[in-house]
């Protein structure tokens, strides 16, 4: 019997079944997105579905697939970022919607710093960090101090934000636009360097981001599993009461969480904005999506930092892919449509594990059932 | 002057409206983050009907039908929340996040697939409904419509359902303490259901307001601009009781409007004040009212909860 339970079945493991979950997710988004092709016009369905999930590899060019390739991944930089954000604030039982104004606030302050005060890159990449923990770090306080649910706190925050840096950006805006100046244009040097990889993959915009995100995506998981701090943290988010028994600052570590959240949510719109990629339209009227996408990220991924890197670009892949429709017939938002859809199914994941649960349950039971009741 | 009274009736029509509607389905236990895109679904089937309506139909009809049509999509809408969030206990906020994408993301794929199969060249996510628009003024010219009519309609309509019914106070019993309210017999997933659809209804019709507030076409692209969120904040600043949320969006229905209009105003001219400081401003004030507040909120006990008959 204990050699038994030991060895756990394969699909007994989270992690099979997290898998499991969030592939009916995708499939079940695929499929909406395909039926929803098929109502529009069933001619080209099939072959729209394959050119968003084909991205890069629809080009014949290899050195077209390799560009494209590498604009899927400098905006997947961020996507993760804001992703690790939400995650990090869901392992401590914090519900970070306000990633989405926390990049906001990054985005502000990385470009202002660059296009304002021409500070280089890694100052305007700590100001963001700086700016993004700022925001997180009043929801924090609110929640910890004065009990305000950080649900709606960080809506409030999301909005303050984005009407904040509309006005801090509208003095570096290009005249003849909406949009703010290129950095390149305006300070070279607050642009991320790129190592070399933008030469690899022939698109000037590939910078170290990548390679920062995954490393910072690697540090928050050793943090949150690995060390004294990560136990803290995850001890107040399953039960502040005890946490606060057993002698840990439980306001403390909830504002922490809150900053580091932030911070991470800041970074990624460093990482996506200081390398020219996009510029601000200081006229925007709605939060950018990159942080809603990051919830998205966070729970495809099964809440693992690891898995999020690939939800991340899975999420950007199929982004990428559906500018490649026929925009005779259908519209590039055709992925933002599937991607939702994935998003409002991944709330169905708790329901489907313990439905796979309780399937074994039974099976287990049955064929226990004919050796007696002895175990 | 008598622009901004105009633009703040609007604005508070919209904002009473949608934040009824998250008022009725938080008292019964649901949060609804997803306001924001059951507005846009709303606004999409209002949309929809007034494009395909007859340019000569009765204006009374075409009001009714327009209405029923807008409730009709929220309502649809909503049932995704309620389904995830009652039947399959997910978690509320993230079904919510889902919903408010999803509502931008599914409308303007709709609304480019019409435009496209009209005219190929036509790639834009814009419904123009000029003349049906017309049907809801009251006086020509000017934005007075009959929706601020109907907005205070409903207004007394919700109040009274909620404190002066039967299945107003057993609303709000699901929404504080849904194991007692079981205990003596009352269906706690049933009146969730009612809930969250009432705020389908309030929210699409909330969403069909807003597009028709001022402009005479919509850019389904665009949302609804963060009015759900607004109503949010106007229902948590009016402290889930619909009699403060009126005055509530009143308050922020003006801020809002100022920030259209207050360049016509000499004095607020020479603060020199960007327009987004007024569009901040509700945003702030209910921040610092949760703040200054929160300690013993108004917010209904159980919400956010998924209801499981077996637990205790």
């Amino acid at each position: 019997m204990q050699a038994k339970r030991a060895q756990v079945p394969l699909l007994r493991r989270p992690m099979v079944q997290t898998l499991i979950a969030s592939l009916i997710c995708i499939l079940l988004g695929l499929l909406v997105g395909f039926i929803a092709l098929l109502i529009i016009n069933p001619a080209g369905a099939s072959e729209a579905i394959v050119s968003v999930l084909k991205n890069f590899w629809a080009y014949s060019k290899p050195e077209k697939q390799l560009k494209n390739f590498g604009i899927t991944l400098v905006t997947t930089a961020p996507l993760l970022m804001c992703a690790v954000s939400v995650l990090f604030a869901y392992k401590v039982s914090l519900f970070n919607i306000g990633a989405a104004g926390q990049y906001v606030a990054g985005a502000g302050a990385c470009l202002y710093c660059a296009l304002a005060l021409h500070l280089p890159w890694f100052v305007c990449m700590i100001a963001a960090m700086l700016a993004g923990a700022l925001l997180g770090a009043i929801s924090g306080v609110l929640k910890a101090y004065r009990n305000v649910n950080e649900v709606i706190s960080c809506i409030m925050l999301n909005w303050i934000s984005l009407y904040l840096v509309n006005t801090l950006l509208t003095p570096v805006k290009n005249p003849t636009g909406k949009d703010t100046y290129t950095i390149a244009s305006q300070n070279p040097g607050g642009i991320l360097p790129s190592l070399g990889l933008s030469k690899l993959f022939n698109q000037k915009n590939m910078t170290i981001a990548i390679p920062i995100a995954i490393i910072v995506c690697v540090g928050i998981w050793i943090l949150l599993n690995k060390t004294r701090l990560g136990y803290e943290l995850r001890a107040t988010g399953l039960n502040k009461n005890a946490a606060k028994y057993c002698g840990m600052k439980d306001r403390q570590n909830i504002i922490l969480t809150m900053a580091i959240a932030g911070a991470l949510a800041g970074l990624g719109a460093a990482m996506l904005y200081l390398s020219d990629f996009e510029q601000w339209a200081v006229t925007q009227a709605s939060v950018p999506a990159m942080g809603f996408n990051g919830i998205a990220a966070a729970f495809l991924g099964g809440l693992n930092p690891i898995g999020t890197i690939f939800s991340s670009y899975f999420i950007q892949h199929i982004t990428r892919g559906g500018a490649n429709v026929n925009t005779n017939m259908y519209c590039a938002q055709i992925s933002d449509l599937i991607s939702s859809v994935i998003i409002y199914m991944c709330s169905f994941v708790l329901f489907m594990k313990q439905f796979m649960n309780k399937r074994l349950d039974a099976s287990e039971s049955k064929s226990r059932g004919k050796g007696g009741n002895a175990a | 002057m008598m622009l901004l009274l105009q633009y703040t009736l609007i604005f508070t029509s919209v904002l009473m409206l949608v934040a009824l509607g998250g008022c009725f389905s938080e008292h019964s236990g649901v949060i609804n983050i997803g306001l924001e895109g059951i507005m846009v679904f709303g606004a999409l089937g209002g949309a929809l009907v007034m494009k395909y309506m007859p340019q000569n139909t009765a204006t009374l009809v075409m009001i009714a039908v327009v209405v029923c049509a807008a409730m009709l999509a929220g309502i649809l809408y909503s049932l995704l929340l309620a389904v995830a969030a009652i039947n399959f206990k997910a978690d509320q906020t993230l079904v919510g996040t889902a919903m408010n994408l999803l509502g931008t993301a599914a409308s303007t794929v709709i609304v480019k697939a019409i435009n496209t199969a009209e005219n190929a060249s036509n790639t834009s996510s814009e419904i123009m409904y000029v003349g049906p628009k017309k049907a809801f003024i009251i006086v020509e010219g000017t934005e007075f419509s009959w929706f601020m009519l109907l907005a205070l309609v409903l207004l007394i309509v919700s109040y009274v359902i909620l404190y002066k019914t039967r299945f107003g106070l057993r609303l709000m019993a699901c929404g504080e303490h849904p194991q007692a309210a079981d205990s003596v017999g009352i269906n706690v997933y049933k009146m969730r259901y009612a809930g969250v659809m009432i705020s389908g209804l309030l929210g699409g019709l909330g969403g069909l307001v807003y597009i028709t507030a001022g402009v005479s076409a919509w850019k389904f692209e665009n949302g609804v601009a963060g009015f759900g969120f607004l109503a949010l904040a106007v229902m948590i600043f009016g402290a889930w009781k619909p009699q403060r949320i009126a005055v509530a969006a009143l308050l922020f229905g003006f801020f809002r409007a100022l920030s259209n209009v207050y360049t016509g105003f000499d004095f607020l001219k020479r603060l020199n004040l960007p327009s987004t400081f007024y569009n901040m401003l509700p945003y702030i004030i209910s921040l610092v009212v949760l703040a200054i507040f929160s300690k013993n909120s108004a917010a209904p006990k159980a919400e956010g909860i998924p209801y499981d008959k077996g637990s205790r």
